[in-house]
């Protein structure tokens, strides 16, 4: 920095509009920013291009003549193993799982949450510290004995399966969301209604839950992300007809052909990345809260 | 109200909790004693619940590729925690120097968070393969003689994990930093300003340090995710080439589901659980007994 300057060093004081020190500023947040958006112009440009185009032209050129043909290929001709029906019946698997998955681990997080804060009995807070480490515990410990659960119950290989699977291990994470934030409701809401001779679910329906919408969407958001997103309890519990498409593209971008279609790779990876990423647009702010909420305990 | 009702109504709250919580426990803790004594039996392709004690254990560390796995896990871990760290605080103190477009950045670099990792491997194996990717785009910008071969490379390939896994959360890290760099008290470094010292300097003795909690819990976050990691490796390199990328959960996956060698993959799930609980538990008590 000059020695003429004479404001402080702060960044709020008024400043003129050109100083190095800003301009070294933004040249880092931008080249961070291409670094980060540069893989989905890849993605999105590869996926626009023909075969022909992907191999003569560079990483990062322009289609030349953009079509939809890849994705078309993608959702429902391209090989994933033996058969060749595209995306389509994995992308469908995965909302036939995520829809039922989503609503019932929401539900069951607001109604423990409910309980944790406001109905806090003796043992609740033992409780919910060993519901806790069902968050971080590495869930490569439950697939063997799940797998057989699963199997006694029938339901191995199956959607069912696996939503039972997400139910289970979304409980930790979705009362972790709705304690934390029902905590924060006074307790005055609770003891008032009481007095006027409203119970448990009373309470809950009339006046918590009313008041429960940013943290509805927060978890919503959160376990639909995660649900579609995952891979480990998909790869290990689906069978032939319940493979979500997190499973399909995985086999379709590994499926050895004599030619490496990247292009239909692409537009398969931007098919299965899209449901979560418009999530994400739409409602980027509750995703962050969600992701913060679950990193920083208490 | 009626006794029996009112008695009802006491025992409402434990009453709905209980089956979350019996399912919760039995999933968590009742799976992971029952994953415990499968790596104590004799289990192969079927589960056999013959004991023979540490047998598997025996077996598993004197495996080459088991070892592999751990040091892959080494090396991929202290990078990716390391990296995404430096980047993520980077960010987010840059992001906090007010900023005008600071929204639209936020949301640039958080939305690989939003992927799936499947996703992202994929994206990133086609970027970083030695024909038509980065490779050749350097040539076709004049450097000839560039080579990128870290993808088929069975010592550099674990590198490329690196570089998607940082490239995937290092958005992540800046948000909790930037969280946390919001929650300082304004005061203390208009007072700093005042006494005349310069904004690294404030930065390196006052902020960072006061951002002590939100560097460990971010350390908890990354290193459980990074003993995790699964998807991907998978989608990347499928632990390959040969075994040169496995890391334990692959290990894991390929030994129980793929090679029927139940019993060695328990086990080895059992070290990743034990290495997790020993990191993660003591951060979960004091972070319950701070609250108290």
């Amino acid at each position: 920095m000059s020695a003429t300057t004479i404001a402080p060093a702060s960044p709020a004081a008024a400043a003129p509009w050109f100083r190095w020190d800003r301009v070294a500023l933004w040249s880092v947040l931008l080249l961070f920013a291409l670094f980060f958006l540069v893989p989905m112009y890849v993605m999105l440009t590869t996926s626009l291009k023909d075969m022909a185009q992907v191999r003569e032209g560079g990483l990062l050129s322009l289609p030349t003549a953009p079509s939809f043909d890849a994705w078309a290929k993608a959702w429902s001709s391209a090989c994933t193993g033996v058969d060749c029906g595209g995306l389509r019946p994995f992308f469908f698997n995965s909302v036939l799982m995520v829809i039922p998955a989503v609503a019932i681990s929401t539900a069951l997080g607001a109604i423990n949450g409910y309980v944790l804060s406001k109905w806090r009995f003796r043992g609740s807070e033992l409780i919910f510290a060993l519901m806790l480490f069902g968050m971080f515990m590495p869930f490569q410990v439950v697939l063997l004995p799940m797998s057989q659960i699963l199997g006694w119950f029938g339901i191995a290989s199956s959607i069912w399966g696996l939503v039972l699977v997400h139910i289970l291990a979304g409980l930790p994470s979705t009362a972790l969301f709705f304690r934390n934030y029902y905590v924060g409701l006074p307790d005055e809401l609770v003891k008032a209604a009481m007095l006027d001779g409203a119970g448990f679910w009373r309470i809950f329906w009339r006046i918590v839950l009313p008041l429960s919408t940013p943290i509805l969407v927060v978890t919503l958001i959160w376990q639909f992300t995660q649900i579609w997103n995952d891979f480990l309890f998909g790869v290990v519990f689906s069978g032939a007809g319940s493979k979500p498409v997190t499973v399909g593209l995985n086999n379709l971008a590994n499926t050895s052909s004599a030619v490496k279609e990247y292009n239909v790779d692409m537009a398969a990876a931007m098919i299965a990345g899209l449901p979560t990423l418009i999530v994400y647009v739409v409602a980027g702010q509750y995703f962050v809260r969600g992701l913060t909420a679950g990193a920083v305990k208490g | 109200m009626a006794p029996s009702s009112a008695r009802l109504a006491a025992w409402m709250p434990k009453l709905v909790l209980a089956p979350s919580f019996v399912l919760a426990l039995l999933f968590i803790y009742g799976l992971m004693a029952w994953n415990g004594y499968l790596s104590l039996s004799a289990s192969r392709l079927l589960p056999n619940y013959e004991f023979v004690g540490f047998d598997q254990y025996v077996t598993l560390f004197d495996s080459e590729r088991w070892w592999v796995a751990l040091k892959n896990l080494g090396i991929f871990g202290g990078l990716f925690i390391f990296f995404g760290m430096a980047i993520g605080l980077l960010l987010a103190i840059l992001l906090d120097q007010k900023i005008r477009a600071e929204g639209v950045l936020r949301t640039i670099y958080l939305y690989p968070m939003a992927l799936s990792f499947i996703v992202t491997g994929t994206a990133w194996k086609w970027i970083l393969n030695p024909g038509l990717g980065l490779e050749k785009l350097v040539n076709d910008w004049g450097f000839a003689g560039f080579q990128f071969d870290w993808l088929i490379n069975p010592d550099r390939a674990i590198y490329t994990v690196v570089i998607a896994g940082v490239w995937q959360s290092a958005g992540f890290v800046m948000a909790l930093f930037l969280a946390g760099l919001r929650g300082i008290d304004d005061s203390i470094l208009k007072a700093a300003q005042i006494d005349g010292a310069s904004l690294p300097r404030i930065y390196w003795r006052i902020i960072i340090p006061s951002l002590r909690p939100v560097f460990f819990s971010t350390l908890m976050v990354l290193s459980h995710l990074a003993i995790k990691s699964f998807d991907l490796v998978m989608a990347l390199t499928a632990g390959g080439p040969g075994f040169a990328t496995d890391v334990p959960a692959t290990f894991m996956y390929t030994m129980a589901f793929t090679r029927g060698q139940i019993g060695l993959g328990a086990a080895s799930a059992t070290v990743m659980l034990a290495t997790v609980a020993a990191i993660v538990v003591p951060y979960l008590y004091s972070e319950l007994r701070a609250k108290k």
